[in-house]
């Protein structure tokens, strides 16, 4: 199939100030993909995520969603943002409404839907997540692990051609990584297309169709899961993974 | 008995024009003071440079000039050149004015403690940058800034009564006439406060009404 990629990133600089923190980082996605971006704390993962759809403006370096350039212009910039969602750490939701309104906001105010099919979408991507039964209660009323599902179904709602992950379960305890963890294997499953920063070696082991180690702003080495968590090729990426078993345990071949 | 007369019969009827006029100016300067307030804070975080030195002038100028002085300013002063207002509109422009000033310091800080992350988040969904702040940062900040933007309005019914230094007979100007015509100080002057009080206990009432309709749990 030599279909274009959903996305791709080429090249990507960034620094700020004197400090480089994208040194050419460079990767592309494939419709129904989920790719894996692993590596130390500082190596410019979140920062790539975010200059992938303009929250952070490169100072070099090109993305293109479905072959189209994305451009970081006022008028630009807003239509791209659409079809990129995003899910962060610190989940962002918006602590004034409730976890309705905030799925059904942006359909509102930037898709501009009537209110009944925004709240009939909005109710779809709650239950999708397994948050039905939650729908009117405040952000400060959910759990963590419940915040996370609701601020998936906010990016799901807006149909976007690919959900960027930032360390989706990094702020949440460990007994509730597993509820995010399964909405997203599920999106997987289902074709979502999907670039996931995290730490979490069993997800990526699992549901990845490609792990990338990053280190100092570039990747250094990328393959299947099989390949990095069991033979990767440099030193660099097995003394980073010898050192995430000791905190998330000794990954086995079996998944 | 005598004291209760005179209230009924001469205070009163003086008195309660005074008071419609006290009304009016506070109907008319609590909102647009918030408004001003508003825009002045929106103007000073998130306008441009030249729009956000403006705002920040307009907040230093008229947070330091004494009220009184201003009323003077706008309805002494200014008719020299060759703009002149009525008391009651001079009386309003510069309770406005003032409250808008002390308003937006209340609604600027209130922004700035809102996390940031709610505005990236607003902006990954493709809300443009006024999106954000109209439906997410504005709801979230003026929740947080309405206990002090609240007594701001509690104060402006108070110093309502520096109008009278412009003419405007409002109510305490309308006691002070009918004090010095009947040497009734004390019972008039009484009764001036306890209307004070009345206005200002139901504006509170108002004021924690709408607290608790604006809070949401966290």
């Amino acid at each position: 199939m030599s279909t274009t990629p959903v996305l791709v990133v080429e090249n990507i600089h960034k620094s700020f100030g004197k400090v480089e923190i994208l040194k050419g980082a460079s990767f592309a996605v494939n419709k129904g993909e989920t790719k894996v971006i692993i590596g130390p704390s500082g190596a410019g993962k979140s920062t790539l995520l975010k200059c992938i759809n303009q929250l952070v403006i490169p100072d070099r370096g090109r993305v293109f969603l479905n072959g189209e350039e994305v451009l970081h212009s006022h008028s630009q910039i807003n239509r791209f943002r659409q079809k990129i969602g995003m899910v962060f750490q610190n989940f962002y939701l918006f602590d004034h409404i409730t976890a309705l309104e905030n799925v059904e906001i942006a359909l509102l105010k930037v898709k501009k839907m009537k209110r009944a099919e925004a709240r009939e979408k909005a109710l779809e991507e709650l239950n999708r997540v397994g948050m039905g039964d939650k729908v009117h209660l405040y952000p400060a009323e959910l759990s963590g692990g419940q915040a996370q599902r609701v601020s998936i179904a906010r990016a799901l709602a807006m149909d976007p051609e690919v959900i960027l992950f930032d360390e989706p379960t990094s702020a949440l305890d460990p007994e509730l990584t597993g509820e995010v963890l399964e909405v997203m294997r599920d999106l997987a499953k289902e074709g979502m297309t999907m670039v996931v920063v995290t730490h979490e070696m069993g997800f990526a082991s699992s549901v990845a169709d490609e792990v990338l180690f990053m280190e100092e702003g570039r990747f250094l080495e990328s393959g299947p899961p099989s390949q990095i968590f069991f033979h990767p090729r440099e030193e660099r990426t097995k003394k980073f993974l010898s050192r995430i078993s000791e905190l998330y345990g000794e990954l086995n071949k079996n998944g | 008995m005598d004291s209760l007369l005179f209230i009924h019969n001469e205070l009163f009827p003086e008195l309660w024009k005074g008071w419609m006029v006290t009304l009016k100016l506070v109907a008319l300067s609590i909102p647009f003071g918030l408004l001003t307030g508003i825009l002045i804070a929106i103007g000073r975080v998130y306008g441009n440079r030249l729009i956000s030195s403006l705002c920040r002038l307009y907040v230093i100028f008229f947070k330091g000039c004494p009220l009184l002085l201003l009323l003077f300013v706008i309805y002494f002063g200014l008719p020299s050149l060759g703009i002149a207002f009525s008391p009651f509109v001079a009386s309003v422009l510069g309770f406005v004015l003032c409250n808008g000033a002390y308003t937006s310091e209340y609604i600027r800080g209130a922004i700035q403690s809102v996390k940031t992350g709610q505005m990236i988040a607003a902006q990954a969904l493709g809300m443009t940058k006024w999106q954000a702040v109209f439906y997410i940062i504005l709801p979230q900040a003026f929740r947080r800034a309405l206990p002090g933007v609240g007594n701001e309005m509690i104060y402006l019914i108070k110093y309502s009564s520096l109008a009278y230094m412009l003419t405007c007979v409002e109510l305490t100007g309308a006691g002070k006439i009918v004090a010095a015509r009947s040497f009734r100080f004390m019972e008039t002057f009484a009764v001036v406060g306890i209307i004070y009080l009345f206005m200002v206990s139901i504006a509170t009432k108002i004021l924690q009404w709408a607290e608790k309709k604006l809070s949401y749990p966290g």
